[in-house]
């Protein structure tokens, strides 16, 4: 396989501008701001999945608890928020005004210290990067470093999942519960629920999008993404050559966690709440989904993946609220059987080769990084 | 009655337009109406866990809404709904409340069943300026104006039962149970609070919480035993109960020597613990399916041709059958569909054909209705032992309780 020397080597700068068209014009010429707002929520499990492809798809490491970093980031920006939204004029009706409404029905009366710092919108943001990245840095060098991989990890990250969903529901003085933290309401000041805050949250979150493609880009176009691809296939091999194999898994795994973690802040600002239902092992497994659909080994594709299923889940329970969810099973049984490859290998397999013909060009078939005959088994 | 089980759309008469006020008078604010018809929506849970509690809401709205159409419609329209799945899950909820309103422009939406779902739908029913009907008993410590709640707040839930137990079996120690939630939590404060400040010579014994779905309760049937309370108070929901009543009556607690309240275990909830289990409890909310009286007569042989001979009806259920209702006499009185026309109007809105007999909206947007406490029987269905002479004030923000 040749590296290109280039960035973006030329399908994938049509994909580039093609995703880059799609997101910044035809979505917000064409949807009204409803639609566009669920795209916008769509949306933030691309950054997930694009975390996936890196530690998935060219790690080989299969994680099936990113909702625990999506979670992380989104608690995050929604305690920010609900601080900012339970000022004293605001919770006048409570028996300890000034504080998140759950707490006050908790009986809690003063705000607890791990909340603090939410207070500062500097101090959050950095508390969506390196909250999830320390916390990701634990496991990853609690497992890899013991050479615990593949399967085991798998589940242990599922374990994580679940552990972290039952301490958020049953701290709910502290957490908000089951029922999450609700009622948010503005960001800096500034009201993030009308129709024009909307708007302009939509477009920094595709900017934010196409950064984390860029990173990822990077990071798979270095060296550091060759050893990635080498550790996934021979893994002892690489460590036999002289390379450290746990510090680059655990690498791949916090990039992973740091992606994920922006995309749940971004969730919370889109969708004004945050709750343990997108922390526990059934969302965490449905991001992992979203990547196989769109194709594991494609940055592209994690992002198509991310808006086809859930525009699907949308679509499909609005037109058939009791019978939806056989027909999403149905979709992807289908597209895993049909596609092993997910719609990037669609693309690769029948449409790029027309557009390479169309150009009447010679190119290799299959672009760098994208493996077209059959993914590595895991 | 019987001829609300029938397709009544296209059977009847449309009224003449003579009486139908303009579609111009009675919607300003651009909702989903027309000269013949009016959309509602209808948000609950038809898949994931909560289905099997939800899905007696969704039967009693539209059998309410036939029935409403058979008579006339709302305002000389009939009404349309619109259906979505909030698929157990609370964003799911937000997602399709606010579809409902800014897509579908519905008049009202009947819909929730959880807090959790309540909670996540607020906000956009407030933002929006939609109405919501919601259904279930709930904690309470909430008020406003784009919601009615056609089921019991805490206050009027809890106090009138416990009173009643401590009168009539003389009861004087109480060990509070609950599922690990907003819910039992706030009502087992109310519960303590109540029992500790206002009933003469009675304490708490015990106090303890599990995880949603927890099938262990070994440990604290033990406890207990040993504590030997006079009531045992469970606000256990979905199907925790069906462990948790089958373990009592293994670990030998006879319901017919140990007084049990719940306010948590309806009709359908019986139907999975299953009748001999649970016979012998007290359970106290404001409707059971047995209730005698004209309305409840009607009602329950109307629902079941419509929906099956074997479903039971639980509070929840007919607490849903009465939000079509309600919007479709606060529509009238108010003499329009607009939000905020309704929202006004709807204190003191009476509704004489009610189930549970005779209910009426506060100016807190909740119901007055009476409080019940039955027998669980072991055919699955509750004796009425008690009912308040009165209706309760609703009381959502309770004074001293909190």
């Amino acid at each position: 396989m040749v590296i290109n020397s280039r960035f973006f080597n030329r399908s994938e700068l049509i994909g580039f501008f093609a995703l880059a068209l799609v997101l910044f014009v035809i979505l917000p010429l064409f949807l009204d701001i409803f639609r566009l707002n669920l795209v916008a929520k769509y949306l933030t499990y691309a950054f997930v999945g694009i975390g996936l492809v890196l530690c998935w798809g060219y790690g080989g490491i299969l994680s099936l608890g990113q909702g625990v970093f999506f979670g992380l980031g989104g608690y995050c920006m929604a305690m920010y928020l609900k601080l900012e939204a339970s000022s004293v004029a605001n919770t006048k009706i409570q028996s300890t005004p000034g504080i998140p409404d759950f707490m006050d029905w908790n009986q809690i009366t003063q705000i607890p210290l791990f909340w603090k710092p939410f207070h500062s919108f500097p101090l959050t943001i950095l508390a969506i990067l390196v909250v999830p990245a320390f916390f990701a840095f634990i496991i990853g060098a609690a497992m890899f470093k013991r050479r615990v991989g593949g399967v085991y990890f798998a589940i242990i990250t599922q374990a994580i999942a679940a552990i972290l969903t039952i301490l958020i529901v049953g701290q709910q003085g502290y957490t908000g519960g089951i029922n999450g933290i609700t009622d948010l309401r503005t960001l800096h000041g500034w009201d993030i629920r009308t129709d024009h805050a909307k708007f302009i949250l939509y477009f920094v979150e595709v900017v934010l999008l196409f950064g984390c493609i860029i990173a990822a880009q990077f990071i798979r176009l270095t060296k550091l993404g060759r050893i990635l691809v080498a550790m996934r296939d021979q893994e002892d091999r690489v460590r036999f050559s002289g390379y450290s194999v746990a510090n680059f898994m655990i690498f791949a795994f916090c990039a992973a966690a740091v992606f994920a973690s922006i995309g749940g802040a971004l969730f919370t600002l889109e969708v004004g709440f945050m709750s343990p239902s997108f922390v526990g092992i059934v969302p965490s497994i449905e991001m992992v989904i979203y990547t196989a659909v769109g194709g594991r080994m494609s940055i592209f594709g994690a992002v198509w993946g991310s808006l086809l299923v859930n525009f699907a889940k949308t679509s499909l329970s609005e037109s058939f609220p009791q019978l939806w969810l056989f027909g999403l099973g149905a979709l992807f049984i289908a597209v895993v059987l049909a596609f092993p490859n997910g719609l990037s290998g669609i693309w690769a397999d029948y449409v790029q080769p027309r557009i390479d013909r169309l150009l009447a060009s010679r190119k290799p078939k299959s672009a760098p990084g994208y493996v077209a005959d059959g993914a590595p088994a895991e | 009655m019987g001829m609300a089980a029938l397709p009544a759309i296209t059977m009847l008469p449309r009224p003449s337009f003579a009486d139908v006020p303009a579609t111009s008078a009675v919607n300003t604010t651009g909702l989903a109406v027309t000269d013949s018809e009016v959309t509602v929506g209808i948000l609950h849970s038809v898949t994931g866990t909560m289905a099997i509690s939800e899905t007696g809401s969704v039967e009693a709205e539209k059998l309410a809404i036939e029935q409403i159409n058979a008579a006339g419609g709302v305002l000389g329209r009939k009404i349309k709904f619109i259906q979505e799945d909030g698929a157990s899950d609370w964003p799911t909820f937000a997602e399709k409340a606010k579809k409902l309103l800014v897509n579908d422009k519905c008049a009202a939406v009947m819909g929730c069943w959880t807090s959790a779902s309540r909670k996540a739908v607020l906000p956009v029913f407030e933002q929006y300026n939609g109405m919501l009907y919601y259904p279930t008993f709930y904690e309470g410590l909430e008020q406003s104006k784009n919601v009615i709640y056609t089921g019991q707040e805490a206050t009027q839930q809890i106090i009138a039962g416990l009173d009643w137990v401590t009168k009539t079996k003389g009861a004087k120690s109480f060990y509070l149970l609950g599922s690990d939630y907003i819910w039992p939590r706030t009502s087992n404060k109310i519960a303590r609070k109540h029992i500790e400040g206002h009933l003469q010579g009675c304490k708490v014994v015990g106090e303890e919480y599990f995880p949603l779905g927890s099938t262990q309760f070994n440990s604290v049937i033990n406890k207990i035993k040993l504590t030997k309370p006079d009531v045992i108070y469970a606000i256990i929901v979905g199907g925790s109960n069906v462990a948790f009543y089958k373990q009592l009556k293994a670990a030998g607690i006879d319901l017919s020597k140990q007084t049990l309240l719940t306010i948590s275990v309806t009709e359908d909830e019986i139907d999975g613990i299953g009748g001999e289990n649970i016979a012998g409890a007290y359970a106290c909310m404001k409707y059971f399916q047995s209730l005698d009286n004209a309305n409840n007569k009607a009602f329950v042989p109307a629902f079941k041709k419509m929906w099956g001979e074997k479903t039971v009806i639980g509070d929840v259920t007919q607490a849903a059958y009465l939000g079509p209702w309600l919007w479709k006499l606060t529509a009238e009185k108010a003499g329009s569909f607009d939000i905020d026309k309704i929202a006004a109007a709807s204190p003191g809105v009476e509704f004489k054909g009610a189930p549970e007999g005779y209910v009426r909206i506060h100016e807190n947007h909740h119901l007055w209705s009476k409080t019940r406490v039955g027998r669980a029987k072991a055919d699955g269905q509750y004796e009425l032992i008690f009912e308040t002479a009165d209706l309760v004030e609703p009381d959502p923000f309770p004074k001293g309780y909190q």
